[in-house]
């Protein structure tokens, strides 16, 4: 019930301007996850759109503080489900960093052929949620068929589907096989027409364009003021990329482009996303010829304690950059982990952006910044 | 406009030297110190020699570490800005054995691989930092996140209410003296 | 005297097989419509219900059944629960005059047209009553998005409809199909020397009937990415239902007009064979055409944004609409102004 203070009026007392207040509560076929938004609205205007967040909060923080540096490993992929291997690879790089542990060439590829394999998956995601959010009902069926493919991939390699804890410190869990690689480079000749086919059918759909062009105006001042990162910011024309910013793994030995569209708007992000895929797969056969024999797995010490002092770990996750700070006393269970999340600074510029905006141009925007709300409530 | 690290650091430097002496790492029981370093002895983070210091990246993951006074938070938000860097994260981790708080704030550059860390030390009992939402208008979340989890006052934060904790939630969870 | 030449007979049999046929095709057409949208998907439909899912509307049509009729608290009762019945009555009444073939029809009046699109234009005011008496704010929102949407499409439809009866000169249904017979090149869809722009014309007529009937990509009112259910979110159960089933009568009498008054409505394409029987089965053949085009143009399309969607109709439709009724009389008349000059 909100109280009659914390209602804006901007009417005087004047009943044809009032406003009503209503909530996209959080159980909504358009709020990708247990978010809440409290929408103060002038007939279909957005005057104020207050993102309540905490439907989903499981205290990972804390939970990085009663467990072991190896114990903590699977909370990482059920921060951010749907790209988990970056979350994993985002702790493990912390602590190897912070350990100075090495990790094979061989590992180091392998991370990057399953994070690129999982960042397509988590964009096909999105991309069928969108235009599920915007009416298409077709396109989320296409999507998950290519993304079965990935999912049926990685499970051969690490046993599971979508909270895969595949990375150790120091290299991987187990190897990765012919079989795998050999699937990996058909789902490539796969996905190509495929994207291809999407580009023509749903992006030059003019529905489509009409829904995102020019919606949703997210400039990149705005995102440096509120940390957004990931396609939010590339979308708005600066060329921020983790992979090229921090470079971590063997990404200095990969090329790629890092797509960047200006224009800022809905569209721009939609693009980005779209063309990040074509990246990604660009990523994964240049790892695919390059990956070298050898160990899969490094040298760690039985029981890992890290030197004191703190250290922090940045990946680009599918979302955005995925930040890992610990703080260590020296002991074998960490003293603080910090999760910076991309989803929650990209959602922290929502209430700004939003003002007065029209409701669905609104809820396609908070389509269009990609949002999963564990990743926001960790 | 990419900054260069020296040129922070020289800022960083002058900031500090401009304002009051840092709160040292001191043992929990010892009053305020000025500027000395805490005894290795205690389990806590070696603090830096010195309060502004260039460190290996490869190590730290980080390229500046700058120690500030609580009282210049916002200052060190404004060189920040104008070096044109983005808010990265703001953060707590509780020194109960120093009997203090440390608030830590990570900034990004979008355009160069910079990155910064400040951090400021604030006594355990009612902690308060001054608010920087009104040079990065993101911090209001962090802030009220770290809030939640600490019990950290941001003065000038317009929205010190349980954030990610229920509605009714009173405790600090992230304290190492919280008892469920 | 035969007992089915008595005029009270012969109307309760046809009110039995109007409900009937409306029944089963609301019932039917909602699994048509999924198992096209599974194969749009890439994926099989209902089928696990009877053989080839051919049981599933049964089986729904039990569980709505099933359910509790919940009428929520503080809402405007008598409104609330008139409101399915309102949005049912039209399409029936509507098929009380539309001709399935020369001989079947319920009642033949001569000002069938008009009969028609007066019952057409009530349906807005039920969604409108049951959104307004759901005291519920997405309902109330989707209430006024509907009747926006649908004054902006009714608008187009009557131009194209009185440019088709300058054409016709008659509102009486079974005469325009009279007037249609002879071959697919004497339909109305077809007759480009009267109106040089008649296909233009069927295809805003198909489009504002998309819109009045609020089906993808014009279904604002139901919107679930938004509005959760739009103007039905508070209904429950059989009352669901109804709306449900009068949404797909509203498609079956939207596409049934556009046939009989674009696609020769009973007769044949090949100038035989238009009889009795046969008519209907050309009438059902054309009508169910139509609607797989409705439901084809469902699964495909995202939804247009709202302002859009007006846009469409007011600078888009209405202005071509006037201009082909224009266009469409000084055509008629220019014969007699070309006898006139020589």
């Amino acid at each position: 019930m909100i109280a009659q203070k914390d209602l804006i009026r901007v009417d005087n007392g004047d009943p044809t301007k009032e406003t009503f207040v209503l909530n996209l509560g959080p159980q909504h076929p358009a709020a990708h996850g247990v978010l809440r938004v409290l929408l103060t609205m002038d007939g279909e205007w957005i005057q104020r759109a207050e993102p309540i967040i905490g439907y989903i909060h499981r205290m990972h923080e804390k939970m990085g503080e009663n467990r072991t540096w190896a114990k903590f490993l699977p909370n990482t992929s059920r921060i951010d489900y749907l790209s988990a291997m970056h979350y994993t690879h985002a702790f493990v790089g912390a602590v190897e960093r912070a350990a100075k542990i090495e990790v094979p060439e061989r590992a180091e590829y392998a991370r990057v052929i399953t994070s690129e394999l999982n960042r397509i998956s988590s964009h096909m995601v999105w991309w069928g949620a969108l235009l599920l959010d915007l009416g298409g009902f077709t396109p989320i069926l296409y999507a998950f068929d290519d993304r079965e493919k990935i999912l049926d991939l990685l499970e051969g390699l690490c046993g599971a589907r979508l909270t895969y804890c595949y990375y150790r410190f120091g290299g991987l869990y187990n190897d990765v096989d012919d079989a795998f690689l050999k699937g990996t480079r058909d789902f490539v000749t796969h996905m190509r027409p495929r994207l291809k086919m999407y580009r023509e059918l749903v992006t030059d759909n003019i529905i489509l364009r009409k829904r995102l062009m020019g919606i949703g105006p997210i400039s990149g001042e705005m995102c440096r003021k509120y940390g957004a990162t990931g396609p939010v910011i590339r979308g708005a024309g600066v060329a921020y990329d983790v992979r090229r910013a921090e470079p971590y793994s063997v990404y200095p030995k990969l090329s790629f482009k890092i797509p960047v569209h200006p224009e800022a708007d809905s569209m721009a992000r939609y693009l980005v996303r779209m063309d990040e895929m074509e990246e990604s797969l660009h990523i994964i056969e240049q790892a695919l010829d390059q990956i070298p024999a050898g160990p899969f797995i490094g040298k760690v010490p039985r029981v890992l304690k890290l030197p004191v002092g703190d250290t922090c770990y940045a990946v680009e996750a599918a979302r955005g950059r995925f930040m890992v700070r610990i703080v260590s006393d020296g002991k074998e269970i960490p003293y603080r982990i910090k999760l910076r999340t991309p989803s929650f600074s990209n959602l922290s510029l929502y209430e700004e952006a939003s003002k007065g905006m029209i409701l669905p141009d609104a809820l396609a925007m908070m389509g269009s910044l990609d949002l999963v709300i564990p990743d926001i409530d960790r | 406009m990419n900054p260069s690290l020296e040129q922070l650091a020289g800022q960083f430097t002058r900031l500090v030297e401009s304002g009051p002496a840092p709160v040292a790492a001191v043992p929990a029981g010892a009053g305020p110190a000025a500027a000395t370093p805490a005894p290795a002895a205690v389990a806590a983070a070696v603090p830096p020699p010195g309060p502004v210091q260039v460190v290996d990246f490869a190590l730290k993951g980080f390229h500046l570490d700058a120690r500030v006074d609580s009282s210049l938070v916002v200052a060190s938000a404004e060189i920040m800005d104008q070096a044109g860097f983005g808010l990265d994260a703001i953060t707590g981790v509780d020194w109960l054995a120093q009997n203090e708080m440390e608030v830590v704030y990570d900034y990004f550059h979008p355009t160069s691989p910079l990155r910064v860390v400040v951090r400021t030390r604030i006594p355990r009992v009612s902690p308060e930092v001054p608010t920087i939402g009104g040079v990065f208008p993101g911090a209001n979340w962090h802030e009220r996140e770290t809030h939640d989890f600490f019990g950290i006052l941001f003065a000038g934060n317009p929205n010190m209410k349980p954030f990610l904790l229920p509605e009714d939630a009173d405790f600090h969870p992230l304290l190492k003296d919280y008892k469920p | 005297m035969h007992l089915l030449s008595l005029e009270p007979i012969r109307i309760l049999l046809y009110l039995f097989g109007i409900c009937a046929f409306v029944g089963a095709n609301a019932a039917y057409l909602v699994l048509a419509e999924r198992k096209g949208a599974g194969r749009i998907q890439r994926r099989p439909g209902p089928n696990e219900a009877g053989f080839g899912g051919i049981l599933q509307p049964i089986a729904d049509g039990i569980k709505l059944l099933a359910k509790q009729v919940m009428v929520p608290p503080g809402t405007d009762g008598l409104l609330f629960r008139a409101a399915p019945l309102l949005v049912m009555a039209p399409p029936l009444m509507c098929l009380a005059v539309i001709p399935f073939s020369d001989s079947l029809v319920a009642r033949n009046l001569n000002v069938g047209l008009l009969f028609v699109f007066s019952f057409g234009s009530i349906n807005v005011m039920a969604l409108m009553l049951g959104g307004w008496a759901s005291r519920n704010k997405f309902a109330i929102i989707s209430a006024a998005r509907v009747v926006s949407q649908s004054v902006a499409y009714e608008i187009p439809m009557l131009l194209v409809v009185i440019t088709l009866l300058m054409v016709t000169g008659t509102m009486d249904l079974n005469e325009i199909i009279g007037q249609q017979a002879g071959g697919i090149w004497h339909w109305n869809l077809f007759k480009v020397w009267v109106n040089p722009l008649m296909p233009v014309t069927f295809i805003i007529f198909f489009i504002c009937m998309l819109a009045e009937t609020n089906r993808a990509p014009f279904d604002m009112a139901e919107a679930e990415s938004e509005l959760v259910a739009g103007a039905f979110t508070e209904y429950g159960g059989m009352g669901f239902g109804v709306f449900f089933m009068a949404e797909y009568a509203n498609i079956v009498v939207g596409c049934s007009l556009a046939t009989v008054l674009f696609l020769g409505g009973w007769q044949s394409p090949i100038g035989v064979l238009s009889g009795g029987l046969w008519g209907a089965g050309w009438f059902l053949l054309k009508m169910y055409g139509l609607i797989f085009t409705v439901i084809w143009i469902r699964w495909t399309f995202p939804r247009t944004q709202f302002y859009s969607l007006l846009n469409l109709s007011w600078k888009i439709l209405i202005p071509v609409s006037l201009f082909t009724l224009l266009l469409t009389g000084a055509m008629m008349k220019l014969p007699l102004v070309f006898n006139q000059l020589f």
